[in-house]
Parts: C-alpha cells; structure tokens; sequence
C-alpha cells in the first residue's frame, strides 16, 4: 500500500492556507502549522475513518490535536475535505466565526477544543477506554508537540494507556525540537524520548513526518502491537516547506507580511504538488 | 454521606449504563461495592487527577455519566484546568465528587481542607454546584446530578452526618429548601453547618424569636426566589457556611444587593489553618458555631 497522491496535494493545500490565514488575521503559529501539515494531510486523506456528511457518526475515528495553536492546519484540512465550506477560512479569526486561533469543538469535524497543552491525551484516553468497553472499533489519535511533553498530565496519561492496554490509541509526536524559548534540548532536554516512550510501555516508531509513505506505513498499521498504545514520534522541521522559515524560532511568533507571504506561496507553487 | 452517596449512586447504576466511576485511589473501603457490581465502569485512575478529570471528559464526550471522586480539594484544585476546558467548556458529562467538605478532615490540616472550592466551581461555566446538608439530601442530589445532563460539583460531608429534615424535603437541582418557617430573621445555610442553624434557631424559639431557616443545597444555580421572599419578610439576613469568601455569603450578597435588608455573614476568614483539631474544635476556632450564630443573631435583632 502507498499513499495516494492525493496526500501531497492535501499537504500543499494545507499549507497555503495555513499561511494566508496567518497573513490575513496577523496571527501566530504559522511554523508549529507547517510542522504537522504532512501528517495531517495523510491522516485526514488516507488514515482516519470519519464522514464529513455526519460529522458525528458514534463509530468515526477520533482525532484531537493536543497543539491546539495549529489549528489553522487542521481548518485547512477539515475544508477540504468536505466538513464546511473552504470560503470560512476567509474568516478565521474574525467576524464571529467560528475559526478560533485555537482548536474549537464547536466547528464540524472538531472533537476538542484546545490551546492550553497537556489535555489531549487524558481526554483521548477516556474516548479509547470508552470504545474499549463498549465493544467500539472506533480508534483514537492524538497529535502532540515535543515542547508539550513538558506537561506532567502527559505523563499521567501515558502511564494510564499503557497500564489499560488501550491498543485503540495512537499519539503522534511533532518533533520539531523547538520550543517557546529555543530547542527543546536547551529547555528541558526529551531525550532519549524514544527509550522514555518504551519504557512506559508504548510501542513505539520513528520516521520522518515529512515523509508520506513513512507516515502511512507506520499510521496504516497501528497498533503496531496488540494490548499496546502505539506512538509515532514523527521528526519534523518547524516551518517545513518554506525555506525562510524551516527551524527558525520566530516562525512560533510572527505572521508573513505581504511580501513573505507572496515568497512563501511561490515556493509552494513550484513544490510540484499543485495538481 | 459518602456511604448514603455510594448506595445510591449504585441503585442509580443498575438502571442506567451509561454511569461510570472514577477516582484517583481514594474511597478505600467505601468505593468497592460499586467496583465489585460494575467493574467495566469503574476505574481506579491512580493518583493522578489531571488524568481523571481528563479521562472523565473523554468518557463523557463518548455518551457515559462520569462520576469522579476524591476528597477536599483534590479533584477540585489539582485538575482545575482539566474541569474548566475539558470538563465545562464542552459541557461534558461529568460530576465531581468531593468528601470531606470544609473541615472535615479535621487534623488532617489546610492541605485536606475543602474551604475555597464551592467559590471556585461556582465560577464555571455550564457548572452546576451542589452542597447537601444531611443524608436525605445527599440522596435527593446525587439522583439529581445524575440525570441532569452537565458538568456537576457534588460537595459532600465525610461520615455519620446526622439527618436534618424532618420528612421529605422537596428537592430540586434549581431550589432552595424552607426548613422551619419564620417572622424575625432568615437563617441561610449550606451544607452541614445546617445543624447548627437548626441548634440556634430552638435557643432563639426559646428567647421568643421565629426564625426562618433555610438550606441551600445548590449553590448554582441559585435560588434567589426563595431567599428574597425571605429576606423581604424577615429584613434579616444571616449566612453560615463552612467555607470561605466566594461561596454562600458571596451568592446572597450578590442577591440581596439594593435591598433594604440586614445582612451578616459567617464564614471562614482567609486563614490557613496552621493547628491541628478536630472538626468541631476547627467550627468553633473559626465562630461557626452556635454561640456566634446567636451573638450576631442578637446584634440584629
């Protein structure tokens, strides 16, 4: 199986509006959107089992991203495939819409709203341990930065999934190695974040989270252990597919003005992904 | 209260699948009969409260009831944020359950102290905050919150509270309850101080005063109704509560403003407490106690 090509028109796609939604509102987190387009696009394309006509199937996947500040990614996505129209990209961020700067439940597709980190996964684990009980197929995926990890609720719940053999449970780490401040290793040093995964109990895998098939091989085939949570610690570049924004800090804060924004779109457009 | 509580909410459970129990490993001995009769919806979540209301919320988002239990301030404090985005923001499921309201942990000290929580969860949005007094209201709450469909802060006392109400009380999750009808003052409780505004209002009988006294077992929403009747018949307010500024004092206050009525409250000072005591003494160290109740009822009169 291969993603289809679909995936990288989808990543394209998600970053062009990522980027003019922060043009156009002035808002931040543009490069923490960039991080995670390659992913989400083959999550939403390929990988979760939801139906935009009914948005609230008992039975869909659920997703919920813990980074709740790369929102916009998730918007792009929802848009384009169906859950409402793309003309409310326009909007994000004003006129009452409801586009938040951060993930809002109250928009189709959304199951959680987010923004404060370290939230998801506890929540997540309630949905997989739910559908454990019940006798539900339905699988659970959580999106997480690396900076979040921070979080001690992380930890709880990553003890807890473990300790319930919620093998209904995915969570996908940006690892990006950026943070508020800096790298995550002049923060609060992760590694070895592999071995720490493990040693909780979560089958765990590596890949490149830019890379489409990497990331459907290992996404396609969770859990990649029965009775285990599985955990994809996804190596990213913050800003990815911009070049004046790949690992630069700034990108977590500023917005593109006319002209970046104009620079950025052009590279996008001569990625080749376009079709 | 907790034993009242637990036989009720596993009657409750019997009918009704969908009703979970959470607690972050506490409840020892008195948690089991719910955990042996429902094992597929109980979950001993471990010492980790975040978690819990985290878990809560998820299990609430997926159509359960989600009862999460733990003492004082635990489940309130510790998973704040957890309550507010998670748990009230998507109006969620799920009803917290609290022991040992106020001091009741007594020498245990200020860490396992319930004094700042009913302010606090009464500041949630979609929360609905319940205070019984006694184990008849414990009853009456806990069948209520767990067919009201929301987020629900149930503030319970520890063991062997005596019963208040003579007869059944008419509960609702929106009402206050009339416990003796009066003339001179209105005496407001919530909780199980009500003992002792019951206690002062026979010495006041006694003196030839009728007082009006009330229990508030919801906090929120609040019965203004009830209480500016009251207010407007008797001209005198009184509040006690086991429990700091932001809770009873604050809701009537906020209801009587403007009003041409007399109005005192008593309640716990911002003091951690620094000494250790039972109850009762912890009561009496903090004038909530019956001579304090009759010394500001007489200042009034």
């Amino acid at each position: 199986m291969s993603p289809s090509k679909n995936t990288g028109y989808l990543a394209n796609k998600i970053r062009i509006a990522a980027l003019k939604m922060a043009h156009k509102a002035n808002s931040s987190h543009i490069g923490s959107c960039l991080s995670i387009a390659d992913i989400i696009a083959v999550l939403y394309d390929r990988i979760l089992n939801v139906d935009p006509e009914n948005p609230d199937w008992p039975d869909r996947d659920r997703f919920l991203l813990s980074k709740g500040h790369a929102a916009p990614a998730i918007y792009a996505a929802l848009a384009e495939k169906g859950f409402f129209p793309t003309k409310w990209l326009d909007d994000y961020c004003v006129n009452g819409s409801p586009l938040m700067e951060h993930m809002n439940h109250k928009v189709p597709g959304i199951e959680l709203s987010t923004g404060s980190l370290g939230h998801a996964l506890s929540v997540g684990c309630g949905m997989a341990l739910a559908a454990k009980r019940n006798l539900q197929n339905y699988r659970v995926f959580v999106l997480l930065s690396d900076g979040e990890l921070d979080e001690g609720s992380n930890w709880e719940a990553i003890l807890f999934a473990a300790h319930h053999n919620l093998d209904n449970l995915t969570a996908i780490v940006d690892y990006n190695k950026l943070q508020g401040f800096g790298t995550v290793e002049q923060v609060i040093r992760l590694e070895p974040l592999t071995d720490k995964w493990i040693s909780f109990g979560w089958s765990v895998a590596e890949i490149d989270g830019h890379n489409h098939q990497q990331i459907f091989d290992k996404l396609y085939k969770v859990p990649l252990e029965k009775n285990k949570p599985t955990v994809i610690i996804a190596n990213t570049i913050k800003g990815k597919g911009v070049s004046f924004m790949e690992n630069k800090l700034e990108w977590h804060y500023k917005s593109p003005n006319d002209e970046q924004l104009q620079i950025a779109l052009k590279e996008l457009e001569q990625s080749g992904n376009n079709k | 209260m907790r034993k009242v509580f637990i036989d009720t909410l596993c009657n409750l459970a019997q009918k009704d699948k969908r009703i979970w129990l959470l607690t972050a490993d506490l409840g020892f001995s008195f948690l089991e009969k719910f955990a042996e009769k429902y094992p597929d919806r109980f979950v001993n979540i471990g010492v980790a409260e975040q978690n819990m209301a985290g878990v809560a919320a998820g299990l609430a988002l997926s159509g359960n009831i989600v009862f999460m239990y733990s003492i004082a301030n635990f489940p309130v404090f510790r998973c704040l944020e957890q309550i507010r985005n998670d748990i009230c923001y998507h109006n969620a499921n799920v009803k917290i359950v609290s022991v040992g309201a106020g001091m009741a942990y007594g020498s245990a000290g200020y860490t396992h102290h319930g004094i700042e929580d009913i302010g606090v969860m009464r500041l949630l949005p979609n929360m609905t905050v319940v205070s019984p007094a006694d184990p008849i209201e414990t009853k009456f709450a806990t069948i209520a919150i767990a067919q009201h469909p929301g987020p629900c802060y149930l503030r319970l006392g520890k063991s062997n509270e005596p019963v208040l109400h003579q007869g059944l009380p008419h509960f609702e999750l929106s009402k206050a309850i009339i416990v003796t009808e009066g003339s001179d003052i209105t005496l407001i409780a919530s909780g199980t101080i009500l003992k002792t505004a019951i206690e002062a209002a026979e010495q006041l009988k006694i003196q030839g005063y009728q007082a009006e006294i009330i229990s508030v077992p919801v906090i929120k929403p609040f019965d203004a109704e009830t209480i500016l009747k009251s207010a407007h018949k008797t001209g005198r307010v009184i509040t006690i509560e086991e429990h700091g500024l932001g809770g009873l004092a604050t809701v009537v206050a906020e209801t009587i403003v403007g009003m041409k009525c007399r109005f005192s409250p008593i309640l716990i000072e911002q003091c951690p407490i620094t000494v250790a005591a039972g109850q009762q003494k912890l009561r009496e160290m903090h004038g909530l106690n019956v001579d304090s109740l009759l010394k500001t009822t007489k200042a009034m009169l």
